[in-house]
């Protein structure tokens, strides 16, 4: 496994600006108030593993459990260790979920079994989350439609002294709407009735209409008419509706699933312009963990001899929407962002 | 004026919610009680009568749109033109993209119906007195902050219960009730033309009529054929300003506009509504403007209704509009030379009545949704000086 660890940030950060205009595009763009904390910094953790799926091409199960406790672990402490110990990962989780929260793992699906959130992924976050003292009935795997989940892998299990997985379909939304800015939405129940603490677990993509896709506009499947948010690339729409407080009281983490990965032709699956980073990208802060994953798009899409997502004009500029003075929801000036590569 | 049948009186007047008397009419005919449907608190097993996402019964090849390189689609039915990538549906919420296939999700879709005075579309030059089967599937091309159908306007299909009432059917129930018209309404019929025209097409086999209650929020082409197959159309322009149209609406004005004019030169009988709401589009300059534009640009025949606003959706925040305001708008509007134009949504109130331009007796009266009188002479003129009335006047 290549040792990740002798990678400096400022070698991370050249690799991004290699063949990629988009990383000053992403800094003009993400012109973060004055007033923002001086000298905080957001960080996100990239864990890769390049022996993910063996010598195959299905992830395995193990390597990908191995995989995401590097992750947390490096998150929350604990070092920059080769192997983290099981004991570090679940005190990681501790910091996010305790024994009396139901907690929510917002999958994303659209986009079929090739491109969504990677079931092998769920499943050691519900093990270490059980670990960490949740019960396992207080666990639900959720998107829009239970329908989508299945095609994408997932087995819906519905009561019963088991992590439950279904979707919105199965109970609906919210009669009321919740308001903040130009979003004005019904919630998903299954947010606001089944969930303390809400992890969000988007997949990396790109989008043709919002440039990416990544955690924050993964919540587009808590609400009910998210068709209604897509013009002008889907700003500030997406900023806004992460504005609800029914959902920024309860996001505790975004663990972005980029074992396999689109630069082009999202949101649906194609293969043709996938790519397979074998990653993880971890944090607490989602606009950060947006722009990291952006930049690491576009290096892709550099690699592949593709225009930059401003030059196509359809840059995501929700991003730095959500990281204005009027939302201040996480930082997307890479200089405010620390990138941790485990 | 037909007198109404007590099982048509009971239906009008019954407080029964719209998917009971859909699947009471399409059943037995007999009115069951209202109900509301329950909300399930609690994740449940798909039941027989769910809703899914794939329900092929209600999922039809979309008109109006064109094929894009990557199976990428750009949809021609209203000025938004989406450009809708594979599995994503239109800013409406109904039509979706499969595999470079642009599907509607609601064709026969309905999720509300009722039997309506025709007054309540409005439309007070159309067989007045009469009732419409009024119909409507989910989903809206715009957002407007005040919508009160928002519940099904800004839903998915899929979000809310809805029966499947094939355009043969719908003729059906408009035939049993004794309803000359089918009205498209609640929501936005622009998203589900096809279903419109299908059903148009049925009722006019059958001897029904059809009218429309719309947005006109479309592009030339879908106008032309599917409002093209109706006998009435009501626009609601909600505004003479663009800036009202992109931060209320989020739409257009011009389009609209470009609708009512071309409904005109297609002779479709056309009138307007325009909802007055407080502090956003309610001034002396907006009104006079509006008046003078439909004035010269469609005649000073095309009734006009300014309407009183209630609070609703994304916008409680504002108070009811004073009947003061539209007494002004409307002594606006008849001073810029307009002939008819009334006052909605405040019963009892004169200005609901028509009155004959030339010699201001009045023609027909309105109590509410009812019309109490209709003096109106079979060959559309005023029974007092001979004036003809433009209309729809008699069956």
């Amino acid at each position: 496994m290549t040792d990740l660890r002798s990678q400096s940030r400022r070698n991370f950060l050249a690799q991004c600006l290699t063949g990629a205009v988009a990383l000053g595009a992403g800094s003009v763009l993400c012109a973060e108030p004055e007033q923002a904390t001086q000298g905080a910094k957001s960080t996100v953790v990239v864990a890769r593993d390049p022996m993910l799926r063996g010598t195959g091409t299905v992830v395995d199960p193990r390597r990908m459990g191995a995989l995401l406790d590097r992750a947390m672990q490096a998150l929350f402490g604990g070092g920059h260790s080769a192997a983290a110990s099981p004991e570090n990962a679940i005190a990681a989780w501790r910091r996010i979920a305790g024994p009396g929260d139901t907690i929510s793992l917002k999958v994303n699906t659209l986009g079929g079994r090739g491109i969504a959130t990677n079931v092998d992924l769920v499943a050691a976050i519900c093990v270490r989350l059980q670990q960490a003292g949740a019960k396992a009935a207080n666990i639900v795997v959720w998107d829009r439609d239970s329908e989508e989940m299945e095609r994408a892998g997932f087995r819906i299990a519905i009561g019963g002294d088991r992590v439950q997985c279904y979707g919105t379909d199965r109970v609906g939304y919210e009669d009321e709407l919740s308001a903040w800015g130009s979003v004005g939405s019904r919630l998903s129940k299954i947010l606001t009735r089944s969930s303390s603490v809400l992890i969000n677990l988007p997949v990396l993509k790109d989008h043709d209409g919002a440039g990416v896709t990544i955690a924050l506009k993964n919540i587009y499947g808590a609400i009910h008419n998210p068709n209604k948010y897509h013009p002008n690339g889907c700003d500030p729409y997406v900023a806004d509706l992460n504005m609800l407080p029914e959902i920024r009281s309860r996001m505790k983490l975004a663990i972005c699933d980029a074992t396999t990965a689109m630069y082009e032709g999202g949101p649906g699956f194609k293969p043709e312009h996938s790519w397979k980073p074998n990653s993880l990208l971890v944090s607490q802060d989602l606009v950060a963990i947006d722009y990291t994953g952006w930049q690491m798009i576009e290096r892709k899409r550099a690699e592949m001899g593709l225009k930059t997502l401003e030059a196509e004009k359809r840059a995501p500029h929700y991003i730095a929407t959500a990281a204005d003075g009027e939302h201040r929801l996480g930082h997307c000036d890479p200089s405010r962002i620390a990138v941790v590569e485990v | 004026m037909n007198a109404k049948s007590v099982a048509e009186q009971n239906l009008v007047d019954a407080p029964i919610d719209r998917r009971a008397f859909l699947l009471c009419a399409l059943a037995s005919g007999a009115v069951l009680g209202a109900g509301e449907l329950a909300a399930p608190a609690a994740a449940v097993p798909l039941g027989s009568n769910a809703e899914t996402q794939s329900d092929t019964r209600f999922t039809f090849e979309a008109r109006f749109y064109e094929k894009l390189p990557n199976r990428k689609i750009r949809c021609k039915l209203c000025p938004r033109e989406c450009i809708v990538g594979d599995k994503e549906r239109g800013y409406c919420g109904v039509r979706e993209n499969r595999g470079g296939i642009y599907y509607t999700l609601v064709h026969s879709r309905v999720c509300a119906a009722h039997i309506d005075p025709i007054e309540k579309k409005p439309l007070f030059h159309y067989l007045p007195g009469t009732t419409a089967f009024s119909i409507a599937t989910a989903g809206c091309n715009v957002n407007c902050k005040f919508c009160q159908n928002w519940d099904i306007s800004q839903s998915r299909p899929e979000e809310i219960p809805a029966e499947y009432v094939s355009p043969h059917q719908a003729a059906a129930v408009a035939l049993q009730y004794n309803c000359p018209t089918i009205a498209y309404t609640y929501s936005e019929p622009v998203v589900f033309a096809e279903y419109l025209m299908d059903t148009a097409d049925a009722g006019h086999a059958a001897g029904v009529r059809s009218i429309v209650v719309s947005n006109g929020y479309m592009q030339h082409d879908s106008l032309v054929e599917a409002y093209g197959k109706m006998d009435a159309v009501k626009i609601d322009l909600k505004a003479f300003t663009e800036s009202y149209y992109t931060k209320v609406v989020t739409g257009q004005l011009k389009p609209v506009l470009e609708t009512l004019v071309t409904l005109c030169k297609m002779g479709k009988w056309t009138e307007i509504v325009y909802l007055v709401v407080p502090t956003l589009n309610d001034d002396d300059a907006e009104f006079r403007g509006l008046a003078q534009w439909v004035k010269a640009n469609l005649g000073p025949d095309v009734p006009l209704h300014f309407t009183q606003f209630h609070p609703e959706y994304l916008l409680k925040n504002l108070p009811i509009t004073p009947v003061p305001t539209l007494e002004r708008a409307k002594a606006i509007a008849d001073a810029e030379g307009l002939h008819y134009v009334y006052i909605g949504n405040v019963p009892g109130h004169p200005a609901q009545n028509t009155y004959c331009p030339q010699c201001r007796k009045m023609l027909v009266e309105r109590a509410g949704f009812t019309a109490s009188q209709m003096l109106i002479r079979k060959d559309s003129t005023c029974p007092f000086c001979r004036h003809k009335i433009p209309g729809i006047w008699h069956a």
